[in-house]
């Protein structure tokens, strides 16, 4: 089954000790969107990310994927329908390229032949050869190993794409391709996405709708094509932070 | 020195057989207990204090004083490798115990929570993620319990258990340093032994990153 939106409800999440990172949010994320998270470090943005497949509960409100609360959601079966990209990738070192992006098949005990196939293919997709199949990560540039990440996350055909600061980690040139890459993998697979990352830039090129966050409450909601005309403070303030060594 | 092998030759052979059996068992009794334990304890986190807690008083207690505290146990101290082994479990429990539990603890956190992301349940995690990526950690404690397995058994033989300590404590006896030499030196080479296999397949269960 596809995941067609997801719903934040009155979301709100304080760790233990009762201090609050998300407070009352509502949010909709539609179907086929790319949606951009944006904020400063410990604006709760990653938080709310997590809650999408259950890696973090709301401690108030109700998260919906598909219409489905994912409180009393089956988390193993929501979470393999949900596509998860981080930083420095969370390739596993230990195993080969062909069984890290094959292993949500693996784990669904798809046959191995099948996997190959589907690995081969996500590979191409990604812009890599088959031939990084054989390879281990250590092998591999930081770009080459987010690409990776990324083919890994498509391969069980998720419906939904959560991507965690995805190419925080490269350096600026080989940003600039991954953010190409991305887009335009992103038009052509038409997922739903959600992006979390604090770079403006990156926000406006990759996705249709900002979402600014800050001190765990969303500030600013509203379509890519719009941050720069805005008149909200905390955008303005953000997009000048952003320009900062431009007017210097 | 061939007079000397042609007379206890077949002596130096049962001795050096009984001393691989009883370290052996020994190994094989705490990693059975020590593996799972050490990855119970990453789950309990709270039983974990406690639990190394006592396996390092075992570790702490000289070995003759754990022997002779064992001896009046009822049915330990009938038969004395039974008892020696018993012992060397304990001994053996400490260095398995606590890298099992480090070496899973220490897996980076992000790759568990992709664990999680993929839709790994518990089990899955452990036998795909975390016991490969702990798995030199964990017999790199093997090595360690081994080695002081090897050691410690040479002093069963002070309650009769046998093994290569039989001759040194001979030999001492009787002012023999032949005798003595007939145990300590083939009790050095097995400690080697083990810790020149055991590093081998650490090195080779290392993970690259």
């Amino acid at each position: 089954m596809a995941i067609q939106h997801v719903e934040f409800a009155n979301v709100s999440f304080a760790l233990p000790d009762g201090r609050p990172i998300l407070r009352d949010i509502s949010l909709t994320v539609e179907a086929g969107t790319t949606t951009a998270l944006l904020g400063r470090s410990g604006s709760g943005k990653t938080t709310l990310l997590r809650m999408v497949n259950g890696l973090v509960l709301p401690t108030a409100g109700q998260v919906r994927v598909g219409g489905l609360d994912v409180l009393s959601a089956d988390k193993i079966d929501l979470r393999r329908r949900i596509g998860y990209v981080i930083q420095e990738t969370g390739l596993f070192p230990h195993m080969s390229i062909l069984r890290n992006v094959g292993l949500i098949l693996e784990l669904a005990h798809a046959h191995p032949n099948h996997v190959a196939l589907r690995v081969g293919e996500m590979l191409r997709l990604v812009g890599l050869g088959e031939e990084f199949a054989d390879r281990y990560p250590w092998q591999l540039s930081g770009g080459q190993r987010q690409r990776v990440g990324l083919a890994r996350a498509l391969a069980g055909e998720p419906g939904f794409l959560l991507m965690d600061e995805p190419l925080g980690a490269l350096d600026p040139l080989t940003r600039a391709d991954m953010q190409t890459m991305l887009r335009d993998l992103l038009r052509r697979v038409g997922k739903t996405t959600l992006i979390v990352t604090h770079d403006l830039e990156e926000a406006l090129f990759l996705a249709d709708r900002v979402v600014l966050l800050e001190a765990g409450r969303v500030v600013a909601d509203l379509a890519a094509s719009e941050v720069r005309m805005s008149r909200n403070v905390a955008v303005r303030e953000y997009v000048a932070a952003t320009h900062r060594g431009e007017s210097a | 020195m061939s007079e000397f092998l042609r007379q206890h030759g077949a002596e130096i052979g049962r001795l050096t057989f009984e001393h691989v059996w009883l370290t052996g068992f020994a190994m094989l009794f705490a990693a059975g207990i020590g593996i799972p334990l050490g990855i119970l304890l990453t789950r309990k986190e709270r039983l974990a204090r406690p639990v190394l807690a006592v396996a390092n008083v075992l570790q702490v207690i000289p070995s003759l004083a754990l022997f002779g505290l064992l001896l009046p146990v009822p049915w330990l101290g009938e038969r004395a490798a039974r008892l020696a082994i018993v012992a060397l479990t304990g001994y053996a429990l400490l260095p398995i115990l606590r890298n099992t539990y480090a070496g899973i603890r220490s897996v980076d956190a992000g790759l568990i929570d992709v664990s999680n992301a993929l839709g790994m349940n518990n089990l899955q995690r452990l036998i795909k993620v975390e016991l490969p990526l702990s798995a030199s950690v964990i017999l790199a404690g093997l090595r360690t319990a081994t080695v002081t397995c090897v050691g410690v058994a040479t002093i069963a033989a002070a309650i009769g258990a046998g093994g290569l300590g039989e001759l040194i404590f001979r030999g001492v006896a009787s002012v023999d340093n032949e005798l003595v030499l007939a145990g300590a030196v083939p009790a050095a080479l097995l400690a080697l032994a083990a810790d020149g296999l055991l590093g081998l397949a650490e090195k080779r269960l290392a993970v690259r990153r």
